[in-house]
């Protein structure tokens, strides 16, 4: 009965979903978007809000990668604020599975393969995912991948050794200077023009590496902030073992 | 006429609503609200699609596709992570209380 009545009411969901975005075109040109309206300068502009990005992207932020430049220059503060929830959420983790009468479960020794392929692998993941979250402004990707990525090496790390542990003090430590650096940057900028994250830096030649003001140094620590992040919370899910 | 890109994410929102709905057991719920945060990011992304058009990275000649949505998912997916790994962890909390992971049983309802 109570099947019944869920199915209905999905099929009713994606009904309703679908009679929604049956007039929302698909692949069109940016060009047919609504036009930015400005609200400060009380102004309608003559091309759309990713148009405007688009356009004046490059000189507004010196990003090559336009993705990186909304996440970290046009919505920067809003990245912070993302970061403060995956924050919350490590710290939570944390918390729920921390264990006070430290029963330790017995694991079994992996395979000698695994224990070999991770040794071997485990540089190079973490050399992979610093290149994504350093290239963040000219290539695919940026510090939360990246971060990922740099989790990933440790998740590896507890599949083929049962005993290995990260230390959560030293996690902490790279984590709160990763997360202090985002809250500076913005702080000089706030300091030199007045308002919050202003990319105070010279912007350089786009599509070098030292190009893009403050946005490689910001993305640099939400990477570091979320691979520590995201290793603390599959070491506290591990829970203890011996 | 409705694209398929948008049928195959509404689909997956129903599948993740009718899961969150029927299933009794805390983890198939966990799981039935992920699988409602992928078919959430796969319409975002399907929005900001342009036909013929490259990646929104400046170095090679354009048309982009849409920015926007892309910066929004790339932070959304990693959020929705941690925020699963935060409602396990919860479960596996429960789980070490009660000794069972089905609602009913937890709200002591009798079938």
């Amino acid at each position: 009965m109570k099947k019944a009545l869920a199915i209905v009411l999905a099929i009713l969901i994606f009904i309703v979903f679908a009679l929604a975005f049956v007039k929302i075109p698909f692949g069109e040109k940016m060009s047919t978007y609504p036009h930015y309206y400005n609200p400060i300068t009380n102004q309608t502009s003559n091309m759309s809000l990713p148009q405007h990005y688009l356009t004046y992207g490059k000189n507004d932020t010196g990003a090559t990668n336009m993705v990186t430049a909304i996440v970290v220059d046009y919505r920067g503060f809003d990245t912070l604020g993302e970061v403060t929830v995956l924050f919350l959420a490590s710290t939570g983790v944390g918390s729920l599975m921390y264990v006070e009468n430290k029963v330790k479960k017995k694991v079994r020794r992996s395979n000698a393969v695994v224990e070999t392929g991770s040794k071997l692998l485990f540089g190079f993941i973490i050399l992979f995912g610093a290149y994504i979250f350093i290239h963040g402004h000219l290539t695919p990707g940026g510090g939360f991948p990246g971060g990922a990525v740099i989790a990933s090496a440790f998740l590896l790390l507890y599949l083929a050794y049962p005993k290995f542990h990260a230390k959560h003090e030293k996690l902490s430590v790279s984590e709160s200077i990763a997360g202090l650096t985002f809250v500076i940057v913005g702080l000089i900028g706030l300091i030199i023009a007045g308002y919050f994250l202003y990319n105070f830096l010279p912007f350089g030649l786009p599509t070098y590496l030292f190009s893009a003001g403050v946005i490689p140094l910001i993305y640099v620590a939400i990477g570091v902030k979320v691979g520590s992040e995201l290793t603390a919370i599959v070491d506290s899910m591990m829970g203890v073992r011996e | 006429m409705i694209q398929y890109y948008y049928l195959g994410s509404i689909a997956l929102i129903a599948i993740g609503m009718y899961i969150v709905i029927a299933k009794r057991n805390l983890i198939k719920i966990i799981l039935g609200l992920d699988i409602m945060d992928t078919g959430v990011n796969l319409l975002f992304i399907s929005i900001g699609y342009v036909k013929n058009a490259t990646a929104p990275i400046e170095n090679v000649p354009g048309p982009y596709v849409d920015p926007i949505p892309q910066a929004l998912v790339l932070t959304a997916i990693v959020i929705g992570v941690s925020v699963m790994a935060l409602a396990l962890s919860i479960a596996i909390g429960i789980y070490k209380k009660t000794g069972t992971l089905e609602l009913d049983e937890i709200l002591g309802v009798k079938k």
